[in-house]
């Protein structure tokens, strides 16, 4: 059976199936970061002092990982407009930079999370430790998550190209909409975890 | 592909380089002010003003907001709603006084 919506636009929303799933996803997205959120407010302004994030983080590594993945949002967005200008090879360069710069952000959190490790630092250390553990782990997940959904695009996925080119846009942009909000997520958790 | 919508997303793909060159300015300016060591309430007014700035950035033009259908936009109007109830939510506790009781 044919999935109906996916490429052709409801006459009453005007839009695809596909594009209002994101968004209601993305949606319930923001209300578990906002949770997390909150419970960051709650916990610091109930605290007597609490520390500056910059003398317990590593700030460069972390501007690093901040520009890596503004990069990937780039590259992310070019590899959609690849498949919108029909260049299946210019997507596949775009789609594997994505995946690559994802992969270059975890393993700086790895290398963040080890030397935390080694300093006897961890999530039962105290308040500020257990919610920058909770905050960037989750996050953590969600870009892995994002890389895997890629990596199915870039790979197997992309015969859908030869079938339903329109089809497949619309994965790579759903797909894409997911990339951005994990790095606007990171946007608010970089100043709010490692500056303030 | 017509000539039109190659132009079209040639254009596009200009806003998409500029977004990205005012995002990487803005980040260097979030690491700079952190310098300042300023009082607590003026550090986070302004890195969530920028933070901000840069959010919207990314959801205007990457994930194209501003040219967005109106069921989208009341979607997040609804999840804007819920989302500042949230964090007010903390706020509003500890206004109250029953933070300490």
């Amino acid at each position: 059976m044919e999935i109906p919506y996916t490429v052709e636009l409801r006459r009453d929303t005007g839009l695809n199936n596909g594009k209002i799933g994101i968004w209601l996803f993305l949606a319930s997205e923001v209300m578990l970061f906002g949770a997390l959120f909150a419970s960051y407010i709650l916990i610091r302004t109930g605290m007597p002092s609490w520390p500056r994030g910059d003398t317990i983080l590593n700030v460069p590594l972390a501007t690093f990982n901040t520009l890596v993945l503004i990069s990937s949002s780039v590259t992310m967005v070019m590899a959609w407009a690849s498949l919108m200008r029909r260049r299946l090879g210019t997507f596949r360069i775009y789609m594997g930079a994505t995946i690559l710069l994802g992969f270059v952000f975890l393993v700086v959190k790895y290398f963040e999370y080890s030397h935390k490790f080694e300093t006897g630092l961890f999530p039962s250390t105290n308040n500020f430790l257990a919610l920058y553990f909770t905050l960037t782990g989750l996050h953590m997940l969600h870009v892995f998550g994002g890389m895997c959904v890629n990596a199915y695009l870039l790979g197997p996925g992309s015969k859908l190209w030869k079938t339903n080119p329109e089809w497949f846009t619309n994965r790579v942009e759903n797909s894409g909409l997911f990339w951005h909000f994990v790095d606007l997520v990171w946007i608010f958790l970089f100043p709010t975890l490692y500056l303030l | 592909m017509t000539s039109d919508h190659a132009a079209d997303i040639d254009k596009h793909v200009r806003v998409y380089l500029t977004v990205f060159a005012a995002l990487l300015v803005l980040t260097v300016v979030t690491v700079a002010i952190s310098r300042f060591h300023l009082p607590v309430h003026q550090a986070v007014t302004i890195a969530l003003i920028v933070a901000t700035i840069k959010g919207s950035l990314v959801a205007c033009y990457f994930m194209h907001l501003i040219s967005e259908k109106k069921l989208i936009y009341a979607v997040l109007a609804l999840t804007a709603v819920f989302f500042i109830a949230l964090l007010a939510l903390p706020v509003v506790t500890v206004h109250d006084g029953f933070w300490v009781h």
